[in-house]
């Protein structure tokens, strides 16, 4: 527990101190929205553009954050010999992890309460009602998008290619699955490449909680799709996550 | 003994990395010596944990090292040959995270003045220069007041007062006591620091002793001097012999040997015939 509080606070400090992470994980969803809003105005599905909007880039900072950002932060510090070093001290390997996880849940947590206070300030839009229901969906996709980030890392030979590989993987995403507005006049091919998606389950958890007055035990058929993509992440995170630089 | 090897084995792929290594190294500096690819790095790693062995035993510290756990890391320090550190932390940060992980951490500002990074305490670990960056490797190896110091080609890359700075710390954490594993290519630094050394090649140890051991192993003695102009060299195992005959042609024919040396060889030239052998 001690090991766990010690690691906690640098890695807290290491990714507040390190512009890369604080800006393009941290700050980027929350631009977007504010860009977002000021260009879309207007009603979707009945709600003003910008409550779904809100939803959508929560569920865009859930991937960038959680997804890519761990990636990120991982595939370097095992590069350039980092997680390697590590392990050669008594610090526990599931400790450490465990530390890089929490840290990056807070730092999405930040995210999320700062996307509130900025529709709040910007756009007026509601603060959340069913509190208990949201931050169940959100620890599930955090946790979800987590479990994908650590197994990504596997298959992520190098550093200089692993933020590019991740955003054409991530906006696409959030594209097809509507973080951006509706996908409902999209061709239906893209559609069907969205319904697959993790992101597509948690927008709706989202949406149905933050516009629709739902509850997270509303949504079963989500939870079930999520919780199925978070255990094929940790299994294969399992399988191909690496301590190690490549060889050479 | 603090590290205890017998008949280590390790392949990779088609590669017999280690080919049957044994060595022992109590309190002192042991130096392992040997070209790239001799197995140094494979056997330090395996002692540090990393690696797994395919045969042999391997004790260290009284631990298995594959099966250990954090009471075996508390006293152990590593230098690994390649590795880099957060670039945004300052030294002092980057120490006090490392001091963090150990039950009974040093000092945190007395490491750092051993290492030699006083005036860079507060400096981010992205502005120091190559050579402040391994002290800071070395300092963040010694934040857990281990007793055994594994160093992986710990000045590779350094200025020459850089490596004789670094040799004053390696001597002073001798000093106290400590176990170091140092692995080098450099002929100098092995004969400088280790107390006893073994040369690596493929895979197995073709010799091992203190270094003055190691340079008698080799008999031959080497003796220069010019003549008519030209530079002769003799390599003798009997230079007794040979000086005497030597100089009694010379001052029967009244003339001097000019430029006359008598060397023993050095560790290098030792070492250069070890390595060398097996390429003719």
């Amino acid at each position: 527990m001690r090991l766990l509080r010690h690691q906690l606070k640098w890695e807290q400090r290491l990714f507040w101190r390190s512009r890369e992470s604080a800006v393009f994980v941290f700050l980027f969803p929350i631009l977007l929205f504010a860009l977002l809003t000021a260009v879309y105005n207007g009603h979707i599905d009945g709600r003003p553009a910008s409550w779904g909007l809100l939803a959508g880039m929560i569920g865009y900072g859930a991937a960038n954050t959680a997804f890519a950002g761990l990636a990120i932060t991982l595939v370097s510090r095992r590069e350039i010999g980092i997680l390697k070093r590590i392990r050669a001290t008594p610090l526990p390997p599931a400790v450490y992890l465990t530390a890089v996880l929490v840290s990056i849940m807070i730092v999405f947590a930040i995210q999320v309460a700062s996307l509130f206070a900025l529709g709040r300030l910007l756009k007026s839009t509601p603060w959340p009602t069913h509190l208990l229901s949201l931050v169940l969906s959100l620890a599930l996709g955090a946790a979800v998008f987590a479990a994908l980030g650590l197994a990504i890392t596997g298959f992520i030979r190098s550093l200089e290619g692993s933020s590019a590989v991740l955003n054409v993987i991530v906006l696409p995403a959030a594209f097809l699955t509507g973080s951006f507005g509706p996908t409902r006049h999209y061709p239906k091919v893209l559609r069907a490449i969205g319904d697959v998606l993790p992101l597509k389950y948690l927008l709706d958890l989202i949406k149905g909680i933050y516009l629709h007055g739902q509850q997270f035990w509303d949504k079963p058929l989500a939870i079930g799709v999520l919780a199925g993509w978070g255990i094929f992440g940790m299994v294969v995170a399992l399988r191909t996550f690496r301590w190690e630089p490549r060889e050479g | 003994m603090n590290i205890e090897i017998t008949d280590l084995t390790r392949r990779f792929g088609r590669n017999q990395a280690v080919a049957g290594v044994s060595l022992q190294a109590g309190p002192g500096v042991f130096g392992l010596l040997g070209p790239n690819g001799a197995g140094k790095t494979t056997t330090i790693e395996i002692l540090e944990g990393y690696r797994t062995r395919d045969g042999g035993d391997v004790e260290v510290l009284g631990f298995d090292p594959e099966r250990a756990g954090s009471a075996f890391r508390e006293r152990i320090g590593v230098v690994l040959q390649q590795s880099q550190l957060w670039p945004n932390l300052t030294v002092a940060e980057t120490h006090r995270m490392f001091a963090g992980y150990y039950e009974h951490p040093r000092n945190v500002d007395e490491v750092i003045v051993l290492v030699g990074l006083a005036e860079k305490r507060d400096a981010r670990v992205k502005t120091l220069s190559g050579g402040q960056k391994r002290r800071l490797d070395l300092g963040v190896a010694l934040v857990g007041d281990p007793d055994l110091v594994f160093l992986d080609e710990p000045t590779t890359g350094f200025d020459p007062a850089a490596r004789r700075a670094a040799w004053d710390m390696i001597r002073s954490l001798r000093s106290l006591g400590k176990t170091i594993l140092l692995t080098t290519h450099y002929l100098d630094e092995a004969e400088q620091l280790a107390d006893r050394l073994a040369v690596l090649r493929e895979g197995v140890i073709i010799r091992e002793g203190t270094p003055a051991e190691l340079t008698a192993g080799s008999n031959e003695t080497e003796v220069r001097y010019r003549e008519d102009g030209q530079d002769v060299v003799v390599r003798t195992t009997e230079p007794t012999k040979l000086l005497q005959r030597l100089t009694t042609e010379a001052l029967a024919e009244g003339r001097e040997l000019e430029g006359l040396s008598v060397r023993r060889p050095t560790l290098e030239d030792v070492y250069l015939s070890l390595t060398a052998e097996h390429e003719e």
